[in-house]
């Protein structure tokens, strides 16, 4: 105590300077928001505590050990009622960086051909673009998901209508059914063998990989090309299928077949999944599409021109001078837009497809009362996705500035 | 040697030509039609595909809107009405679960003889949202707006107009009570005064006028519950509220994560990140789920109010990344030119900060809006009867067992209206500032 | 007069001995039309380029001056009469347009520089992908012409960090780097700060001196009379006067031109 005064009345310290000395100023405000924010959490924490303490409840994480007990209808790693609750938050969590990837990948097609599209000169297909566009972006995502639902369980055959003489058949040669049980597509078998075929398909994608970095030193020391895509495609296809017939046919497909009342054999692709998956991707395909368009457009038409003067092809055009610079600009939204697909496919729960909330936001949470600890889990498990997919936001955008005085 | 050529004609025109008609080619519906679909293999291609998969789309909904059945009483009915009409198995749409259910769909269980009370409320909204929304408007109008949210809880919840007035006069104490104060200490001093008056009022003086002055003048409205909203009007409260509420609340947390404060900027960023990284729907089960644990032992209240707190904490952070941008945009010398002035932080804020970044956010307010009002329908999943809920509700009624495409269809459509006519809003907003830029 | 052009004529005499006109038609342009829908932008225009001709092109606002240049390397389309550069008559053919465009050089109002390149990369990009030479030799070309224009030293640097003069040098250069026989201006110079105007006029200076074949749209009159040998005056679509320089400026013709070029002039 005397020490402070002593030091204060050394530079002439007057408690007003905490105030109106901007030296001090900013470290009081601070002082004061740091306080109160102190005070506002400890008051939330001491409410939980009384009410958890009224409650007979407590603050553990042991139930992630217990027995589940309840069924997953999807599972992408091996899963019983047996196993524990982190486990199944586990399964949850993967069927929802499943629908995720999936939901990613088919609204970035869909997404930067409609975006593309919309910029055609086909007065048709722009239309067509935009009513697709407008459409998905301005009606709730839960509506999407529940009318893609009910029509792929309400407007689609029953498995028994695929019976020798029934209404409904198979697409694509029988192998495909699309009925309100789900899609049944052809399951790969792998035989023995197969794993010299993939050795092969792994090793001709290396091969083109070499084949482009040596195409471009070529052209970087000749000045010609050699024709990547054919070469690539050939380098592609030629080695595993030549490698198939050498190897006798590793792989077959196991075609669905109808057995009873349902579909056996196959690869079983539920309603929900599906219904979530395209719901997810065309809704988010919209916004990619405007995202797309936009980035196009945000490059200047004299770019292109330039480029025509210099006599580079409309091709080239696209790939050296107009998508690089679009990209800049497409590729932040985009990785946001991934982001709230992410996120968005909590909405899973509207049609019962087992994701992270369904399991440890849900069940889990219903069988053990744990509501405090299951949505602290689930919701650090969405906030560290988000994290690292803005951190690796923000490494792109500052590799990617243009440089400018 | 000649710098200028022999033959290099010297040539002066004497009469001008006059505009000429371009070829025949070049004109009319032929020229359109082969430039904007039949230009070269592609393009043949594009319009070939598109307009099959246009012809798809009509041939399955063309029908089934054409022989729609308007007017029956359940969807056995409307079967019924079909097989006479079109034969059975028709593809046939039973809009009469629309006609005999609309006003579900839109005002929820709210009491059908006081459906005037919410229509004046949203006419109230509309007046009060214009002056914000069009500049060109008076100013002063936007006094009306300031009052309008007490007029908009009187009409819709009802019960005695003390109060919300006895709120009200609690914000103009607090205000007249931060003027005073300012005049003699800083402004955060005067603020905390403002707030600290305002808790007062609320605390002491607003229970007893409301009840003392119910007694005097007793002008009330009948009272109705937040357990019969619903619909669209539900959506429409939930969306409303919360952005209007999350406005001074994101403008404080962008300022805060622009601020050069340490602390106050790693708290802002931190609640942003934290709000945003999380799924809506985790939140709207946080709010119905745990919201119980937080708050002193023994409160609960309204499910409906804890949504709106919810939702408003949601989007406050998504307004605050908006504002930030409107603030980032505006030029350094904005900033420079307000220090220059002498004018303190809040006062150049106020002044000419704020009002300059919030017009170039309002495109993107309003575009968090538009993802907010369809956002709302998740609260569907916490039991408020939001329009899927009540279509989930309709639908579970014997009478309309089986409708779902036509409830998809009107809850779409009246969606897409509010959203389609807000986005363009927004788009003609934006256009309109970068004119006002250059 | 403009300033500038004084400066100019008085700071440094301009070699003339390669500065010769051959026989040889560079561009034909006969009866050509263009429409923008219903609009009549070009209207029966006659045009011959001798090789190592410089002509100037001057015009009100909108009449058309642009829009001529730009058809010459078909970035525009005309819809009737003929073009013929070097010996090939622009058509629909995209192998005819990829000729015509590699002999053909031209710079914008705007530089339109590729702001994800480097000035070098700027300057190879078209050597290597259109004629295929080699990257060190597309490199030294570059480096040679990026000299030429005084900013070698820039080379690895990005459009956004050179001002307005040394970006549209840098145009002019990357132009050059595809050895073109003609070269066209689009008001090269009018979004120029005036001291940046004569770092660029000084290169097309040096273009002219070593026989290039230059058509070029601008209002630099100074320009005009020291090295053009042909002005063109157009209005409404059409060229309505066309002189050597001195007679362009010192006993125009028609109303018009008097009219222009006491606006320009600034008498
Ligand atoms: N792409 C276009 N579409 C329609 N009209 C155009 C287009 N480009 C130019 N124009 C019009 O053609 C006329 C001539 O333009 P331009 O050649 O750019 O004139 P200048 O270069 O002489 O100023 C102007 O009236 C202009 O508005
Ligand atoms: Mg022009």
């Amino acid at each position: 105590m005397a020490s402070t005064v002593d030091a204060s009345s050394r530079q002439g310290f007057k408690l007003s300077q905490l105030i109106y000395d901007t030296r001090y100023r900013s470290l009081t405000i601070q002082a004061i928001a740091m306080a109160l924010l102190v005070l506002f959490l400890s008051w939330l924490v001491s409410n939980t505590v009384q009410n958890l303490s009224d409650l007979g409840k407590d603050f553990d994480f042991g139930f992630l050990g217990q027995r589940a007990g309840y069924d997953i209808n999807q599972t992408l790693i091996p899963y019983t009622s047996g196993s524990s609750h982190a486990r199944a938050a586990i399964v949850g969590i993967l069927n929802t960086l499943l629908v995720a990837f999936l939901g990613c990948i088919l609204a970035t097609i869909v997404g930067v051909i409609a975006g593309v599209l919309r910029l055609s000169k086909n007065w048709l297909v722009a239309r067509l673009m935009t009513v697709y566009v407008e459409g998905f972006r301005n009606v709730p995502l839960l509506l999407w998901i529940i009318a893609i639902f009910a029509m792929m369980t309400e407007a689609t055959p029953q498995p028994r209508d695929f019976r020798e003489g029934g209404t409904a058949s198979m697409w694509l040669w029988d192998s495909v059914a699309v009925s309100n049980r789900g899609v049944y597509i052809p399951a790969p078998v792998w035989g023995p063998g197969s794993t010299a075929l993939i050795i092969v398909f792994v090793l001709s994608i290396a091969a083109i990989i070499g084949f482009r970095r040596y195409a471009f030193r070529r052209q970087e020391a000749t000045g010609v090309l050699l024709p990547i895509l054919p070469v690539s495609l050939a380098l592609f296809f030629l080695p595993s299928i030549l490698a198939y017939f050498v190897l006798g046919g590793p792989v077959s497909l196991a075609y669905p077949e109808l057995g009873g009342f349902n579909f056996q054999g196959g690869l079983h692709m539920r309603n929900s999944l599906i219904a979530l998956w395209l719901a997810l991707s065309l809704y988010t395909g919209a916004f990619i599409a405007e995202i797309v368009r936009g980035g196009i457009l945000s490059v200047a038409k004299g770019q292109s021109e330039a480029a025509f003067a210099l006599g580079l092809r409309p091709s080239r055009t696209m790939n050296l001078v107009i998508l690089p610079q679009a990209m800049r600009v497409i590729i932040p939204p985009l990785i946001s837009q991934y982001l709230n697909l992410t996120k968005n496919s909590s909405l899973a729960i509207a049609v019962g497809y087992m994701d992270a909330r369904s399991t440890l936001g849900g069940i889990t949470i219903n069988q053990t009362g744990r509501e405090l600890e299951g949505m602290l889990l689930l919701g650090l498990f969405y906030l560290v996705l988000s994290l690292i997919i803005s951190g690796a936001m923000n490494v792109f955008n500052a590799r990617m500035k243009l440089k400018e005085r | 040697m000649s710098d200028t050529h022999a033959q290099t004609a010297r040539f002066v025109r004497e009469s001008m030509l006059p505009e000429r008609e371009p070829p025949l080619a070049e004109v009319g519906a032929v020229k359109w039609v082969r430039e904007n679909l039949f230009s070269g293999w592609l393009n043949i291609l594009l319009t070939v595909v598109s307009a099959v998969v246009i012809g798809w789309i009509l041939l399955h909904i063309v029908p089934w809107f054409w022989n729609s059945v308007w007017k029956a009483g359940s969807l056995s009915q409307c079967r019924e009405i079909r097989d006479e009409a079109f034969g059975p198995g028709a593809s046939s749409a039973c809009f009469a679960v629309i006609t005999d259910r609309w006003h579900q769909l839109v005002f929820g269980f709210y009491p059908q003889t006081l459906y005037w009370r919410p229509v004046t409320a949203l006419i109230v909204f509309l007046i009060a949202a214009s002056p914000v929304l069009f500049p060109r408007l008076p100013r002063q109008a936007l006094w009306f707006s300031a009052i309008s949210p007490f007029i908009m809880f009187w009409l819709l919840w009802g019960g005695s107009v003390w109060a919300p007035l006895s709120v009200l006069l609690g914000i103009v104490l607090a205000y007249v009570a931060f003027r005073i104060a300012s005049r003699f200490v800083s402004p955060v001093l005067a603020m905390l005064a403002g707030v600290a008056v305002a808790v007062l009022c609320w605390g002491l003086l607003a229970g007893p006028l409301t009840t003392d002055m119910s007694r005097i003048l007793p002008i009330r409205l009948r009272a109705v519950g937040s357990d019969d909203f619903g619909g669209f009007m539900l959506s429409f409260i939930i969306g409303v509220s919360a952005i209007i509420l999350s406005l001074p609340l994101g403008i404080l947390l962008a300022l805060g994560r622009q601020s050069d404060l340490f602390f106050i900027n790693k708290v802002s960023v931190a609640f942003i990140e934290l709000i945003r990284g999380v799924p809506l729907i985790v939140w709207l089960f946080t709010a119905s789920l745990l919201l119980n644990y937080f708050l002193p032992p023994g409160t609960n209240f309204d499910l409906m109010l804890r949504v709106i707190i919810m939702v408003t904490l949601f989007s406050a952070a998504y307004i605050a990344e908006v504002v930030r941008g409107g603030l980032a945009a505006l030029p350094k010398g904005q900033y420079e030119g307000a220090d220059s002035l002498g004018l303190d932080y809040w006062q150049s804020m106020r002044l000419i900060i704020l009002p300059q970044a919030l017009k170039i956010s309002i495109p993107g307010i309003v575009n968090t809006f538009i993802g907010l009002f369809k956002d709302t329908t998740l609260v569907v999943f916490i039991g408020l009867l939001d329009p899927i809920g009540l279509s989930n509700a309709i639908r579970a009624s014997t009478d309309w067992n089986g409708v779902y495409f036509e409830l998809f269809v009107f809850i779409g459509l009246m969606f897409f209206i509010c959203c389609f006519s807000m986005s363009r809003y927004s788009i003609a907003l934006e256009k309109k500032l970068q004119r006002e830029h250059r | 007069m403009s300033d500038v052009a004084h400066e100019m004529q008085t700071s440094r005499a301009i070699d003339r001995s390669q500065m010769q006109v051959s026989d040889e038609v560079a561009i034909q342009i006969t009866d050509m039309n263009k429409w923008f829908g219903q609009f009549h932008v070009l209207r029966d225009i006659d045009l011959t380029v001798y090789r190592g001709e410089r002509i100037v092109i001057c015009g009100p606002s909108g009449s058309g001056k642009s829009t001529l240049i730009r058809c010459i390397n078909h970035l525009e389309e005309h819809q009737a009469g003929r073009i013929v550069v070097d010996g090939i008559e622009l058509s629909n053919d995209l192998k005819n347009i990829d000729k015509i465009r590699s002999e053909v050089g031209m710079c914008f109002q705007h530089f339109n520089l590729f702001p994800h390149l480097t000035i070098l990369e700027n300057c190879t990009l078209a050597p290597i992908w259109v004629r295929k030479v080699p990257k060190r030799e597309a490199e030294e070309t570059a480096m040679h012409y990026l000299t030429k224009v005084k900013i070698p030293d820039q080379a690895n640097k990005y459009p956004g960090q050179l001002s307005g003069g040394q970006q549209q040098r840098v145009a002019i250069a990357r132009s050059l780097c595809m050895r073109p026989r003609i070269m066209l201006f689009d008001e090269p110079t009018s979004a120029l700060d005036p001291e940046m105007i004569k770092e660029v006029l000084d290169t097309m200076i040096e273009l002219a001196e070593e026989g290039m074949t230059m058509l070029c749209v601008t209002h630099e009159m100074g320009f005009a009379r020291q090295v053009a040998n042909r002005v063109i005056f157009m209005d409404q679509g059409q060229i309505v006067e066309q002189n050597e320089p001195e007679e362009f400026f010192g006993n125009p013709q028609s109303e018009r031109t008097k009219l222009f070029l006491s606006q320009i002039l600034g008498h």
